[in-house]
């Protein structure tokens, strides 16, 4: 077949503004790393850096989660309630139960499980739990603000129940490990890298094949880009958001046993607030609460420069309460530029 | 007659690569009831955003009382008596029938409400067109012809002088259509002029005085409803010239066994009515290699019809058969599964996943032919899919990854088309199928119509444009209020006979 007349291509040309939008979470992350250097010295330290990774790799952990969710345009705000739930039944488990919650260290083996037991246990409360707020919203046809506003109450309260509100502490010292333990050193260069990051990016490597070259992936923008559409493509819409919920659900119970190890312990009023950071992440990271935009490693991206502020903040000891203001600015600064550059996709 | 109530004067309006109207005059006597006739474009709505002031003429004059009228907004029109009652109802749902007669002209004083005052004068206003409900109820719980004479309470509450009715009949049943031609009659008594826009031709004959018709944006007639048929309108509707650029050499394609059959099909209830209906013992069938048109006004049943038979709506009864076989159809999955296809009415809506790439949007469908390792997509195969598709549509596109919001409406459509050509059905339903496209786009979608229909596709074809019609199908169906009104071949068929086919049935065809 000769292809004669086919017609003129109008060149793709380069638009800033698209560029801009592309890798705006990278160019803030590596200013803002620039500006930290030079105002305080102690920021570029590789200590620092890797506490910062650390620090980060729980909310990026509910952010990889998260992104799945809002990549259909939903929410999930009952993620900080959910992973303390889940990481004080992970604890129960490690424990052997409810009566011996304080005792820490050697001797107390005998009576608990296995710290695989316990992750099982994490995730699979995190499991049920998402499930049952994606049968709520495909099922009952509530949205999913409502549903999981509902499951932050929820769970919360199903936390202070189960534990009687108070700590469950000192875990097998394997069970330590996933939080607190380090790989390395590293050939070459020396480092040694928290177990808790390399969870993180692992996963991260995972989610991003997932959405970019699977089926599934395909399905889960598709039915947040446009859900009538997937529907009338064939797509099942309601199997596909219930399962971002339920992926959520799992990346919630994973760090809650990540964060149960790394703290040594568990407790009822863990995760509060964390839905705040972690929405901010994946926003940041360029992915549209409008949903069917957005990237992994957009996320990835979006959860190191939450940290890298938080942490830079931290060293030049500006007060806790200034974050949280900072934090909630850039939220709202961060959904007009999404909500900008979707006025301007549409009128193109 | 007396003098003008209304007077316009060569109105123009364009809009990007549009003249919805050009030159246009319209004269409405005080207590004249006035028909505004035209098929769907030609341009009656323009002609009724700019006569309520929700858009600015490009030129031309209008007078009204003779005062020249210049309306900046709808507010102007209401002030001076000029009222609109659209055929989407603009009533407050969750709000009492007062509330929403005297919506933002709420009688009291300072901030306060007065609701006994408005309570009983929205009861003497609607006690007076023959509606008799207590003012405090709620909107949502009145039938829809209740809604309808709530409108219309609205403009009487206004002092209006001249009221303007799109479509007021088309949601109302026959007893309620003699009770609203009641009112029209009295208000007309009372010297009010009524601009009256509707489909049903009958109705026009009924109650009208005088009559407009537009078409593609001009005036092509007007004058006295007295000594004038039905088949003067339809012509003046239609026009002689037949669209040239529609005249393709098709021969039909058509071959004995039947692709898809459906019997009794019917459905009642829609958002706006429980128990309306919408589809009522509809029973067709198409041949394979056929294209049958499916012709009929908006809100004829046609895409209801087409939705469906896709599974995208529940229906209530009756059966669908792929050859012989009885199939069950009860979602879009089901009838993908038996090889029926559907290229909906609104492209961006309901087709186009406009924040992804074209790929994404051609193989969305068919993502379970191009896997590779179970869960994964096979992107190379899926890219010369995409190529493939790419040369035989002829979609100018940059490449594969370029975002299908970037291309064209024609190129859309058949990123749309090649959507379901992945998926070799056996039946394709296109609603619309070259609705916002330019016209050598157009012809280029029926050619491929064509193709597919000598490949032995069976379609399904349905076009408010008369013209495409003709020019595309082997056989139509006409449909109006959810009933099938007629079948024709298309070598008997013409625009008259489907219009007439369309509005009153086909009784009255023959």
């Amino acid at each position: 077949m000769v292809d004669a007349k086919l017609p003129a291509v109008t060149p793709v040309k380069f638009d800033a503004f698209d560029f801009l939008a592309r890798f705006a979470p990278l160019i803030f992350l590596i200013v803002l790393m620039a500006v930290f250097a030079i105002m305080e010295p102690r920021f570029l330290s590789s200590l620092n850096l890797f506490n910062v990774m650390r620090q980060v790799s729980i909310v990026g952990l509910l952010a990889l989660g998260m992104t799945f969710v809002i990549l259909t345009a939903g929410i999930d705000l009952s993620i900080g309630s959910l992973l303390a739930f889940a990481g004080l039944v992970a604890a129960a488990v490690s424990k052997g139960g409810l009566s011996n919650r304080f005792t820490v260290g050697e001797g107390q083996d005998a009576l608990g499980y296995a710290w695989y037991l316990a992750a099982l246990a994490a995730i699979g409360v995190g499991i049920i739990g998402g499930y049952l707020q994606g049968f709520a919203i495909t099922r009952l046809k509530v949205p999913p603000f409502v549903v999981t506003l509902g499951g932050m109450s929820a769970f919360r309260g199903a936390a202070l129940l189960f534990a009687a509100g108070g700590p469950i502490s000192g875990f097998e010292p394997n069970m330590v490990w996933w939080g607190q333990g380090k790989i390395g050193p590293l050939p070459l260069l020396g480092w040694q890298i928290p177990v808790p990051v390399i969870i993180f990016l692992s996963f991260a490597v995972l989610a991003h094949v997932v959405l970019r070259y699977t089926r599934y992936g395909r399905q889960v923008y598709a039915v947040g880009g446009n859900s009538e559409a997937a529907r009338l493509s064939g797509l099942n819409v309601r199997a596909v958001t219930t399962s971002v919920y339920v992926i959520m659900g799992f990346f919630a119970g994973l760090g809650a046993f990540v964060l149960a190890a790394r703290l040594n312990s568990a407790e009822a009023v863990a995760g509060t607030g964390y839905e705040l950071t972690v929405i901010a992440s994946v926003v940041i990271g360029g992915t549209s609460l409008f949903g069917g935009v957005g990237t992994i490693f957009g996320t990835v991206i979006g959860t190191i420069l939450i940290g890298v502020l938080l942490n830079g903040l931290v060293l030049m000891n500006v007060s806790s309460y200034v974050q949280q203001i900072i934090i909630g600015v850039i939220i709202v600064l961060a959904v007009a530029f999404d909500t900008f550059a979707k006025s301007r996709r549409r009128t193109k | 007659m007396t003098t003008p109530s209304l007077r316009v004067s060569k109105i123009s309006k364009s809009f990007p690569g549009v003249h919805a109207l050009v030159d246009v005059n319209l004269e409405v006597a005080k207590g004249e009831i006035h028909a505004l006739l035209g098929e769907n474009g030609a341009g009656k709505s323009t002609l009724l955003k700019i006569l309520s002031g929700a858009q600015p003429p490009d030129s031309g004059e209008m007078e009204f009382a003779g005062q020249p009228l210049v309306l900046a907004n709808p507010h102007d029109a209401q002030r001076l008596g000029i009222v609109t009652i659209y055929q989407e109802f603009t009533l407050a749902p969750n709000m009492t029938v007062a509330e929403n007669v005297f919506i933002g002209r709420e009688p009291g004083s300072g901030v306060f409400v007065n609701w006994k005052e408005m309570a009983s004068r929205t009861r003497s206003i609607i006690k007076s067109i023959g509606l008799d409900i207590d003012p405090m109820t709620l909107v949502h719980d009145l039938s829809v012809a209740e809604q309808q004479l709530v409108e219309i309470a609205r403009a009487l509450s206004m002092q209006s002088r001249l009221i303007i009715m799109d479509e007021p009949t088309s949601a109302l049943s026959s007893k309620e259509v003699t009770k609203l031609f009641g009112i029209v009659r009295a208000l007309k008594s009372q010297d009010v002029s009524i601009i009256f826009v509707t489909h049903r031709l009958e109705e026009v004959l009924e109650l009208c005085d005088n009559y407009t018709v537009l078409r593609d944006g001009r005036q092509v007639g007007s004058g006295p409803i007295a000594g004038t048929t039905i088949d003067d309108l339809i012509r003046m509707m239609v026009g002689r010239q037949a669209n040239a650029l529609f005249h393709h050499e098709h021969h039909s394609t058509a071959r004995p066994e039947v692709a898809l059959s459906i019997k009794d099909l019917s459905r009642r209830g829609n958002a706006r009515d429980p128990h309306a209906t919408v589809l009522d013992n509809v029973s067709l069938f198409v041949r394979k290699g056929e294209i049958l048109g499916l012709a009929g006004l908006v809100g004829a049943g046609r895409t209801e019809l087409a939705r469906a038979i896709f599974g995208a709506d529940p229906f209530a009864s009756g059966q669908i058969y792929i050859g012989k076989k009885l199939a069950v159809i009860a979602s879009p999955q089901d009838a993908i599964r038996n090889g029926i296809g559907l290229v909906p009415e609104d492209r961006k809506q309901q087709a186009l996943f406009l924040s992804l790439a074209i790929k994404m949007n051609v193989s969305m469908a068919s993502l379970s032919h191009l896997k590779s390792w179970e869960l994964f997509v096979d992107e190379r195969a899926e890219e010369q899919m995409v190529e493939e598709f790419r040369r035989a549509l002829n979609i100018r596109m940059a490449g594969p990854r370029q975002l299908v919001a970037n291309l064209s409406g024609g190129n859309q459509q058949k990123v749309v088309l090649a959507r379901w050509l992945a998926l070799r059905p056996q039946v394709l339903i296109v609603d619309e199928p070259t609705r916002g496209i330019d016209v050598g786009a157009k012809v280029e979608v029926h050619n491929l119509l064509f193709e597919m229909a000598a490949s032995g596709i069976a379609i399904i074809a349905i076009s408010s444009e008369l013209p495409e019609i003709l020019a595309i199908s082997d056989r139509i169906v006409t449909m109006r209020e959810g009933k099938v009104t007629g079948e024709i071949d298309r070598a008997a068929a013409t625009q008259e006979i489907l219009l007439s086919m369309m509005t009153v049935g086909a009784s009255k065809a023959a």
